[in-house]
């Protein structure tokens, strides 16, 4: 057997200085301070000068009506619900296209070699096209060739436009998750006898997907945007419907209403997605000794942090 | 007589010009242990890796209890399934509890019911000491503690033949003692395991034979008495002469 290991760290002499202490962290408190008093500041000056503008009061009376605000808003938010079904529906197939061109991508061998290709050039294709393009030429091209038996109604349309575009980037997305995950596990689980695929599902999916939620969230935020593009091949969404209700009215209003529905939407799930990478962040064993740092500074961290 | 447990010849493998493994010929019986030690670099864990058919070879066969297993055509994953192999790094699934680390390869590959796999599971990780651990996930032991999960899972497939390839090598000094007995008690039971370690002292108790590889061949082999106590080779004393002044025998 072999002994205790010589040379390795060896009895510290007595002698030595003690280490530095660590300076106490003070500066947090005056950094929020600092924050509050900048941020109050910056804001007031800001208004002060849209409100001073020389066109100040037109623009007032034509993107700020309380009276034509209220009265849109039950329009709008009826069309957001068109919104709401396109994305959620497009989201699901997003997540399934675009984890298998992931994995086509990925696998290795060179008799696979056309089935990479094929994806490569699907998301090449994909990511290369302005996507309002994309959804003109499927809901505008397509049903103008009056195929039997395929359908032409607008949100079906957008719907496909959507997913094609979107699982471009998602797949992206997923494989940077799969090339993060260390080849020595699917070693480990094809040296247990398990295939190329059942390694692939088994153990390098589960590991790639934790890592890219916070990403692929984001990818959410844009194509929850993006399906106002859908108006533009006659589904009546919620931009249709404000073009409708100014054009009514000869008021920009409500799509200030628009706006806030869709900061409503977006900014909570952004913040839901800085809160997962964040969480992510300190579950790693590496992260563990700041993990504790973090936890402190929680709620200062978000004004005066650099994040 | 039956087939020896496992048959190099001539075992050849380059990784573009450098020629890791130059002619690599050796065999074994069932329930043989066989310790490789070298200098790092030498090849050792090549070796390991292309019995477990994870490298390519460049030349040579190999054969595991009389089948040819780098005969084109071969299906690896059956092949895989019959050599088990623990690594250095430990390599567990961290996603994964334990148990499931353990039940995956049966469950999966021999597509044994999930009940059944865990009832096998469980009883190799009691009879290693390891019954509390079973639902916790790899990250939350220590280091001998995983490499020992790392053996039990490679022990769930019932492997013929077991590779080690330097077990011992990412461990504290004091937990390689708990892995090296896990060791001990496979030799007592009869398994087939072929080593590659830095651990002289245990080589020399557990092997059967002990093989020094150096520049890629396997220079000199015999009784680990012979090779510790009279080796031929001036390589071979070479490099026990280094370890010895590096107080490691």
């Amino acid at each position: 057997m072999s002994g205790p290991v010589p040379g390795g760290t060896g009895p510290v002499p007595a002698d030595l200085p003690p280490p530095p202490r660590r300076r106490p962290r003070r500066y947090s408190w005056r950094s929020l301070i600092v924050a509050a008093a900048s941020t109050v500041t910056f804001f007031t000056v800001f208004a002060l000068v849209v409100v001073n503008a020389p066109g100040w009061e037109s623009v007032r009376r034509s993107f700020f009506d309380a009276e034509i605000f209220v009265d849109s808003l039950p329009d709008v938010v009826g069309g957001f619900g068109v919104n709401v079904r396109l994305f959620l529906i497009a989201e699901v197939l997003i997540l399934a296209l675009g984890l298998v061109l992931a994995v086509m991508r990925s696998l290795p061998g060179a008799v696979l070699y056309p089935v990479r290709l094929l994806a490569t050039a699907y998301v090449d294709l994909f990511r290369a096209l302005p996507g309002l393009l994309v959804i003109y030429i499927l809901g505008l091209g397509v049903p103008a060739l009056r195929l039997p038996g395929v359908p032409n109604e607008p949100f079906f349309w957008g719907v496909v436009a959507l997913t094609l575009i979107y699982s471009a980037y998602v797949s992206e997305v997923y494989r940077a998750g799969i090339e993060s995950v260390h080849p020595s596990q699917a070693a480990a689980a094809r040296s247990l006898g398990l295939t190329q695929l059942q390694a692939m599902r088994h153990v390098v999916l589960p590991q790639a997907v934790r890592r890219v939620i916070p990403p692929l969230l984001n990818d959410f935020i844009g194509l929850q945007k993006d399906t106002v593009l859908v108006s533009f091949i006659g589904v009546v969404e919620i931009f249709r419907e404000s073009q409708i209700e100014q054009t009514a009215r000869f008021n920009f209003t409500p799509y200030l209403a628009t706006a806030l529905v869709f900061l409503l939407l977006t900014i909570p799930l952004a913040r839901f997605t800085d809160w997962l990478i964040a969480r992510q962040r300190n579950r790693r064993p590496a992260a563990a000794q700041a993990n504790v740092r973090a936890r402190r500074g929680r709620v200062i961290g978000w004004f005066g942090r650099n994040r | 007589m039956t087939d020896p447990a496992l048959v190099v010849e001539g075992l050849w493998k380059s990784f573009g010009d450098l020629d890791v493994l130059r002619g690599i010929d050796l065999e074994m019986a069932q329930h043989d242990i066989v310790c490789v030690i070298g200098a790092s670099g030498s090849g050792k864990s090549t070796l390991l890796r292309c019995v477990n058919l994870t490298e390519p070879i460049d030349a040579g066969r190999i054969l595991v209890q009389g089948e040819e297993i780098t005969a084109d055509g071969v299906d690896v994953d059956r092949i895989r399934r019959r050599i088990g192999i623990v690594f250095q790094a430990f390599n567990l699934f961290p996603h994964m509890s334990v148990l499931d680390n353990v039940t995956l390869a049966p469950r999966k590959v021999l597509r044994r019911p999930r009940s059944e796999a865990e009832e096998r599971a469980a009883a190799l990780l009691e009879r290693f000491g390891l019954a509390d651990k079973r639902d916790e996930v790899p990250d939350r032991l220590s280091g001998g503690q995983q490499q020992r999960v790392a053996i039990v899972r490679a022990l769930a497939m019932d492997p013929d033949l077991l590779l080690l390839d330097e077990v011992t090598s990412a461990l504290d000094p004091e937990l390689v003692g708990e892995v090296l007995n896990v060791i001990r008690d496979l030799a007592r039971q009869g398994m087939t395991m072929l080593i590659a370690t830095h651990e002289m002292g245990f080589a020399r108790e557990i092997a059967g034979r002990v093989a020094f590889v150096d520049g890629g061949r396997i220079l000199e082999a015999g009784a680990p008495e012979q090779i510790f106590s009279a080796p031929r080779e001036p390589r071979t004393r070479e490099f026990l002469q280094r370890i010895i002044d590096a107080g490691r025998l």
